[in-house]
């Protein structure tokens, strides 16, 4: 460990480390160097604490049970709600969770394209990954309503003067991804957010890949909904975030029915729970919850300024190794719009190839086309790519392990 | 002890390495590359996890394979496969090919493949079935 580069920041990635126990697994004989977290993130000690202190110690259901451990599981199911909502500067009624960000946008697009009528618009970016690409264009298909793509230009960001043109009085929903999990961009959602205001649309944002890496203010943003998911932000799996302005949550209809979303149920007619309960039907993922709150915490704990000045050096890094190696990235060029991924090609090899020559090392990276297929085989026009994704327990000392292994696979396949 | 969930296992014997010669020479020089404009098999096939997508020409004469040629875009496992499977082609019967069983390609490989890796192996044997049925029921054939 370069102690020099570490004493740079404000973050004591040696301490940091110590708290992801996977980290210390031997894969192949090898250190384990995970690089694919924008697949999903590593889960550190106080999350998993946290998990196992609910079965542990107060394993009850929430919001019916007058005995102790009932009352303590929905304090502390509760909680997780405010330290979301605190996290994202948004308010507790505010935040519904779901199973992640793709059940939270599923859900959107059912309940916003009920009003939605033949001829209206919906408007994506090419860079969409299938979850905020297949709802809208499966419901726009049933209704007729046409979906429109944003494009990317050649520096692998958003054509702001294509969405310009595109936005308009029949666009009422605008739905983009907050940063690219293939290109790592950061898109300039409050500009998009303001060309929503003036036609009236609907303004969702996809923050799956955001939400780990960058400072959220939903206030700031002004978006009308938000979605991400616990597992990419050292949270377990299967618990996610719909974050919807409360104007917005009173109009919606809930998408789930059943016990805990209800105030009061007759044969003939029910009236929901107030919010965020309304959306949340049936006895939730509580320890899922409870874990996303620690996770919350953890993240607060090490600031996400600090997070964020931290691994723009380490993509940085990144990058000027790729790059130096020959390798062509897909990347946004200017360092401010570049998050924590980087996705390249090495010539000559299947991308798939080199993720398994990688993982002989102990590197685990991505290949393929990363749920985003229109993107990387029409845009990018690409069959599969090599994606690398960093998170701020990734060292210096892991990209380098990372160009030898690259250079390594290259000598497998003879290439010069 | 071996670990046949991981399908790039290198372990520290040779037999182990999946990433032979042979693979290799198979992946940056495939035998049979090509289009066939008038062939009776005319197939593709994609494996979705690894992106490999094959498309295999058969021409048949008299009931047996006259020439073979494919396209494709893939890893090396696949890729080899395939070049290697058009090479044990030619001259067989239709029988012969319909005959044609995993075990066989696993033989032409030479290696063993993990879970995962099975697949992008027999992507290649999947589009000739794949293709032998289409073709069948297109000319009314029947077994």
């Amino acid at each position: 460990m370069n102690n020099n580069n570490i004493k740079n920041h404000a973050l004591n990635v040696v301490e940091i480390r110590k708290d992801f126990s996977i980290l210390n697994k031997k894969i192949n004989g090898k250190q384990l160097i995970y690089l694919d977290n924008a697949a999903t993130s590593l889960t550190p000690e106080p999350v998993i604490g946290a998990m196992n202190e609910y079965y542990g110690d107060y394993n009850a259901n929430v919001h019916r049970s007058i005995h102790y451990i009932g009352e303590k599981a929905t304090k502390e199911y509760e909680d997780a709600h405010k330290k979301v909502a605190d996290f994202i500067n948004a308010d507790f009624e505010e935040i519904i969770f779901t199973r992640g960000t793709t059940e939270s946008l599923n859900a959107l697009a059912y309940s916003l394209t009920n009003d939605l009528k033949e001829g209206d618009e919906i408007v994506l970016s090419e860079m969409e990954h299938h979850s905020n690409l297949v709802p809208w264009q499966q419901l726009a298909k049933n209704k007729k309503v046409k979906v429109r793509y944003i494009r990317i230009n050649k520096d692998f960001e958003l054509d702001m003067n294509h969405a310009k043109e595109l936005i308009n009085k029949k666009t009422k929903i605008i739905s983009v991804t907050h940063v690219s999990n293939v290109l790592g961009t950061i898109n300039p959602v409050k500009d998009i957010g303001r060309l929503a205001k003036d036609v009236g649309a609907i303004f969702i944002i996809d923050s799956a890949q955001g939400i780990p890496h960058l400072k959220v203010d939903v206030k700031d943003i002004d978006c009308d909904f938000l979605c991400f998911s616990g597992h990419k932000m050292l949270g377990p799996t299967g618990i996610g975030v719909l974050y919807g302005k409360k104007k917005m949550l009173e109009k919606l209809n809930p998408f789930l029915f059943g016990g805990e979303m209800i105030k009061e149920v007759n044969f003939e007619d029910s009236k929901w729970n107030d919010l965020p309960w309304k959306f949340e039907a049936g006895t939730p993922n509580i320890a899922g919850g409870i874990g996303l709150g620690a996770a919350v915490d953890y993240l607060k704990k090490i600031g996400m300024e600090n997070i964020r000045a931290y691994e723009e050096n380490l993509v940085n890094y990144a990058f000027r190794r790729l790059n130096e190696a020959g390798l062509k990235i897909y990347c946004a060029k200017n360092p401010n719009k570049m998050s924590s991924v980087l996705t390249f090609k090495v010539d000559g090899m299947h991308a798939h190839d080199v993720a398994a020559l990688l993982d002989r090392n102990g590197i685990a990276i991505r290949a393929g086309h990363m749920c985003a297929m229109p993107l990387v085989n029409k845009v990018l026009n690409e069959p599969a790519l090599c994606r690398v994704s960093l998170c701020f327990y990734n060292t210096i000392e892991e990209i380098d392990s990372l160009i030898d292994g690259i250079k390594k696979a290259r000598e497998v396949f003879q290439i010069e | 002890m071996k670990e046949n969930l991981d399908s790039n296992w290198l372990g520290n014997k040779e037999e182990d390495e999946i990433y032979r010669d042979n693979i290799i020479d198979h992946f940056k020089n495939p035998r049979n590359y090509g289009e066939i404009v008038e062939a009776e098999i005319k197939h593709s096939e994609l494996n979705s996890i690894c992106g490999d997508m094959i498309r295999l020409f058969v021409k048949l004469k008299e009931g047996k394979v006259e020439d073979v040629k494919f396209k494709g875009n893939g890893c090396a496992i696949s890729m080899a496969a395939t070049s290697m499977m058009t090479e044990i082609l030619k001259e067989k019967t239709l029988d012969e090919i319909k005959n044609l069983k995993k075990e066989d390609i696993f033989e032409m490989l030479g290696i063993e493949l993990g879970v995962v890796r099975m697949k992008c192996g027999l992507l290649c044997l999947d589009t000739l079935m794949k293709g032998i049925e289409q073709m069948e029921g297109k000319y009314g054939i029947k077994n």
